[in-house]
Formats: structure tokens, C-alpha cells, sequence
């Protein structure tokens, strides 16, 4: 029997190769694992029915030797990535009965090594979110504690990997919805370089800070899927990888931004979490120097600025004609205002309103002009800094996983949980999350996570130094 | 300050009907987050201007264009309303 909890996906191969399990029993412990779990959980918002018979495919490949590291690997997949023929929503009614015409492109990347989808996760509307609240078909909880949430938006991507409902899962981050779920969940979450993966066929929410990466339970896991799903293509002209140089260094700099930790709200046990894990990269070597981010105090205004102006463009595509749920009205306008009210939750109708502001005349230079001004005086400010460290380290989240209902009616109280997560999208600079620890609350332990911010397409830095960290 | 007549501009401009009860809350809400993101006006921007991202427009030459009608039935699948091969939709100009 597969111990579930510390398997990975190099484990995984090994056995695979050696025969000593086929990829049909791996599929069919973690089907098992979802059919325990995920009543209370949900992580998923569909288990697909096929998932044996795609491990049956990949056995027949491992047993022809055309093997490579992700054949019969199971995967979670957040429901705004597409896999041809499959339904996908974004966690919104406004998609509930729409179809992928086509496969994203780090989708078919995991195809063509013959990973397995076990099913399609819960999430944030349009990924709009930080608990997994905003979805349309009920909140995700916390598998660490059901009365918590798991984060979000990729709340579901988070919980699978955490409760062993999937081996390793993919999610999305534009303001630290890959990380932040991570963090509370236990688990390990990486946004790339902007660039680095292909965004062909992941649903649009903010187009200039949204990036696909993986959720796992270990660095090396990490580390496989990215390799996986990086590189150019040619149907998203924003996508760029540069192989950043080789040299390999052993021990880091790493830079504290001391005056960005001095926010409110920050729970005491992140604030102790944060300076054991200081302690232990001293331990390792590594030395420790204050650093100075003047301008990401405006990071969190500058995002919530752009952002809602990017969605209130990407999200005009739903509006009853071309595809999705359609509510009739009198009229053509009447179709589009009905549909778009009722197909729409809250906090997305309230984003879209926000950027339709933020972009119209007379408002536009003084939010969304200033903002992206800033937003490069914030990239400079990166820039300079890690010319000097190898990576930039802060908590994950100023708090650990909070309760179910604790701030879904405070949207300001839900942004701020992103604080720490979104200088790193403004930016466009990689960023990981891995466990540092945990919080106790009335005898339930609950996850902690420390983030390290690297220097654009050095990924593999954020790996070494996330491996040293957890011992890998 | 955003009133309940800012909502409505915003409600036709985004194209999302709000009801009437809905408008104190959001203008409530949009609010509290225009004053929160106001910080950046007093924010120093420097020089500023220059791209964030270093990207340039990747641009293809204009030709090889697919095959006619390939995706054609795949696209229409999803539409909500069809005729004659068409997405359908309601008469803009009265007769």
C-alpha cells in the first residue's frame, strides 16, 4: 500500500519503472483518498470518471519504456485551466455549461508525458478571491480544520494535494492564489517568472500578472512540473523563457524587508514562525540582510488598481452571446445587463465595477496611470535589491488560515491577506511558498509558510534554497 | 465619495444591472476600497512611464490563415442561441 502522505512524484517513478506499481493502483489509492475526504472538504468540483482509464494508458506507455517522470502521475487541476472536451468554469455560474474547445498549453504538456487528471478543483470566481468563499458552487474548507478556509483562489488545488486527494495539482497566481492557499494548507506553491509558463487556455482574469504553477508536497515535485510546463509559445506572446545562468551557489543572501513586516494585523505567531525560519537559513549558512522595498508599501493599492481594471476588460467577453449561462431580458442590452448580474457573484460584479471606475474618463490618469508608475518604481525597487540578495524572504500570509466567514463581507479585510503575496506579480518575479511551521488554536495546529521572491526566470535558485530549507 | 447615481453610470458602463438595495452596499464597499487604493495619488512616481514588463509585441506575418470553417462548429457549440449556422442574437434597430 502506498504511504499517500510522504509519496512524490520521483517515488512515484521509480516504483513505476521498477514494476513495483502500476499507475492504476496509484490513480485508483488517490480516487479512494477523494471518496473519504472530499465530502467534507470539496476540493473538487468534479472528479472525472476516466481517471483509471487514463492510468491505464500510462501503464501501457511506462511497460512500452516511453516513460518520463509524469507518466501516471496524478494531477489535480484548478477549474480556469482547459482540457479539451472537458467542462470548465472558473468557479462561476456565468461558465456552467461551457466546454473547453482546446487544451492549454501546459495542459497538453502534461498530456504528452501521460500525466492523469483526476479532476477539475474548487476556487475563487475568476479566481477572484482569497478563501475559495467566492465560488459559485460552495467553499472549499481547510483539511487541517473544516471550520477554516483553505485560502484561495486556488483553495480546491491546495486542499487536494494537502487531504492526498492528488499527488501534485495545478493552479493559478495573480496576486498569490497559488502561495497563499499553499501556506495554509501545508503545502508547497510556486508562481513563475511572468512569462515563464504559457497562459494559452488558462481563463483571463488579470492578464499581466496571471501565471499557472504547481501546488506539491515537495520542492522537488516543484521543481518537475514547472521544467514540465515552462517555455515559449507560440500562442501567448507574452511568454519568454530565459534560461537564467548556471553557476551553483550553495549558500544565499537573503534579504528581509523589515519595514513591509511592520503592517497591522500581522499575527504573533507568523511574526515568531518568521524568525525561526531567519534562524534556520543562519543555521544553513546563509546570511541574513536587512533590505529596504520603499515602495511596495504601495503594492497592495497598485494591485488592486490594475487588477480590477484588467478584469473589467477580460470579463466584457460574458455577456450571453458567444457562450456561457444567458438570461433573457427584453432586449439585446437588457440580455447583456441580466446576464451579467445574475451569472456574475459578488465580489467579480463588484471588480468589474471597480475597473470600469478606475478606467473611466476623468479618473484614469490619477488611478490607473499613477498605479502603473508606481508599479514600475516597484520593479526598479526589486531590481535593485537583488542585485545585492538571492532572494527576498516574508512571511507567506500575515495570518494563518482563518475562519469560514471571517472576512467574506469585508472585501478590504480579504485583500489585505494578500499583502506579502502580491509585490512578487507587480513585479513579475518568481515566488514560492513552503511550510515553515505551524500555529496553535485551541489544540488545532495550523500551517505556516515563508515566501522567498527570487530575480526573474531564477527559479532554480528559489529550488535550492527551498530544499535546503525543508531538508530535501 | 461614490453616491447611489455614480453606481448607476457604473452599473450601464460594466453593463451589470443592480438593484435598487444593492446600490448602498456597493457604493459602500467601492468606497472603502477608491480610499484605501487613493494612497498611491500621494505616492512619489519618479520617472516612471517605462514598461513594467519587459516585453515587446511578438507580432506574426499576416498569412496562412486556417482552413475555412474548421473551428466554426465547435464555437457555435457553446453559443446560447444559434440560426442558420449563426450566433443569434435580439434585433438592435427597431423596424
Amino acid at each position: 500500500m502506498i504511504d499517500l502522505s510522504s509519496f512524490s512524484i520521483s517515488k512515484a517513478y521509480n516504483l513505476l519503472a521498477a514494476g513495483e506499481i502500476s499507475a492504476v493502483e496509484i490513480t485508483r489509492a488517490y480516487i479512494g483518498q477523494i471518496e473519504k475526504k472530499d465530502r467534507e472538504t470539496h476540493a473538487y468540483l468534479e472528479v472525472f470518471e476516466d481517471a483509471l482509464a487514463q492510468a491505464e494508458r500510462a501503464q501501457k506507455k511506462i511497460e512500452k519504456g516511453e516513460a518520463s517522470f509524469l507518466t501516471g502521475i496524478p494531477f489535480a487541476i484548478k477549474d480556469n485551466i482547459l482540457i479539451k472536451g472537458r467542462r470548465v468554469g472558473a468557479g462561476s455560474k456565468i461558465l456552467e455549461n461551457f466546454t473547453a474547445p482546446y487544451d492549454a498549453t501546459a495542459i497538453k504538456k502534461l498530456k504528452d508525458q501521460g500525466a492523469v487528471f483526476l479532476g477539475r478543483t474548487n476556487m475563487d470566481e475568476f479566481a477572484m478571491g482569497a478563501s475559495t468563499e467566492n465560488s459559485a458552487y460552495g467553499p472549499t474548507k481547510n483539511p487541517f480544520d473544516a471550520s477554516r478556509v483553505p485560502g484561495g483562489s486556488s483553495g480546491g488545488s491546495a486542499a487536494a494535494v494537502a487531504m492526498n486527494g492528488a499527488l501534485v495539482a495545478l493552479g493559478s497566481d495573480t496576486g498569490g492564489s497559488i502561495r497563499q492557499p499553499a501556506s495554509f494548507c501545508g503545502c508547497i506553491g510556486l508562481k513563475p517568472t511572468y512569462g515563464a509558463v504559457s497562459r494559452h487556455g488558462l481563463i483571463s482574469m488579470a492578464s499581466s500578472f496571471d501565471q499557472i504553477g504547481p501546488i506539491t508536497k515537495t520542492v522537488g515535485d516543484t521543481e518537475i512540473v514547472f521544467d514540465a510546463i515552462k517555455g515559449i509559445d507560440f500562442m501567448d506572446s507574452t511568454s519568454c523563457y530565459v534560461e537564467a545562468s548556471k553557476k551553483a551557489l550553495t549558500t544565499f543572501r537573503v534579504g528581509v524587508p523589515r519595514k513591509l513586516l511592520e503592517i497591522d494585523g500581522m499575527h504573533p505567531d507568523v511574526r515568531k514562525n518568521f524568525e525561526e525560519s531567519l534562524q534556520k537559513f543562519r543555521s544553513l549558512g546563509f546570511e541574513i540582510k536587512d533590505i529596504d522595498l520603499p515602495t511596495t508599501t504601495h503594492a497592495l493599492a497598485v494591485y488592486y488598481i490594475i487588477v480590477p481594471a484588467e478584469v473589467s476588460s477580460n470579463l466584457a467577453r460574458f455577456d450571453g452571446v458567444k457562450y456561457g449561462f444567458k438570461k433573457e431580458g427584453k432586449d439585446l442590452l437588457e440580455d447583456y445587463l441580466l446576464t451579467r448580474r445574475e451569472g456574475f457573484g459578488s465580489e467579480v460584479r463588484r471588480r468589474i465595477m471597480l475597473g470600469t471606475y478606475v478606467l473611466s474618463a476623468g479618473y484614469y490618469d490619477s488611478y490607473y496611470g499613477k498605479a502603473n508608475a508606481v508599479r514600475s518604481l516597484i520593479k526598479a525597487d526589486f531590481n535593485r535589491v537583488l542585485a545585492d540578495v538571492d532572494v527576498v524572504v516574508t512571511p507567506t500570509t500575515p495570518t494563518p488560515a482563518f475562519l469560514l466567514g471571517e472576512k467574506v463581507n469585508d472585501p478590504l479585510a480579504m485583500y489585505l491577506a494578500d499583502v506579502f503575496t502580491v509585490p512578487a506579480n507587480i513585479a513579475g518575479l518568481p515566488a514560492i511558498s513552503l511550510p515553515s511551521g505551524f500555529s496553535e488554536s485551541d489544540g488545532v495546529k495550523l500551517p505556516l509558510g515563508i515566501q522567498c521572491v527570487g530575480r526573474a526566470f531564477e527559479e532554480k535558485t528559489l529550488f535550492q534554497v527551498g530544499k535546503q530549507f525543508l531538508g530535501e | 465619495m461614490i453616491d447611489k447615481s455614480d453606481i448607476d453610470k457604473l452599473s450601464s458602463l460594466a453593463r451589470i444591472a443592480v438593484s435598487p438595495d444593492e446600490k448602498e452596499a456597493l457604493s459602500g464597499e467601492i468606497d472603502a476600497i477608491l480610499s484605501y487604493v487613493s494612497q498611491i495619488k500621494g505616492a512619489s512616481s519618479g520617472a516612471g512611464g517605462e514598461g513594467v514588463l519587459a516585453h515587446t509585441n511578438v507580432l506574426r506575418e499576416d498569412t496562412h490563415p486556417h482552413e475555412t470553417g474548421i473551428f466554426t462548429e465547435a464555437i457555435l457549440k457553446e453559443a446560447p442561441a444559434v440560426k442558420n449556422g449563426f450566433i443569434y442574437v435580439k434585433k438592435i434597430l427597431p423596424l
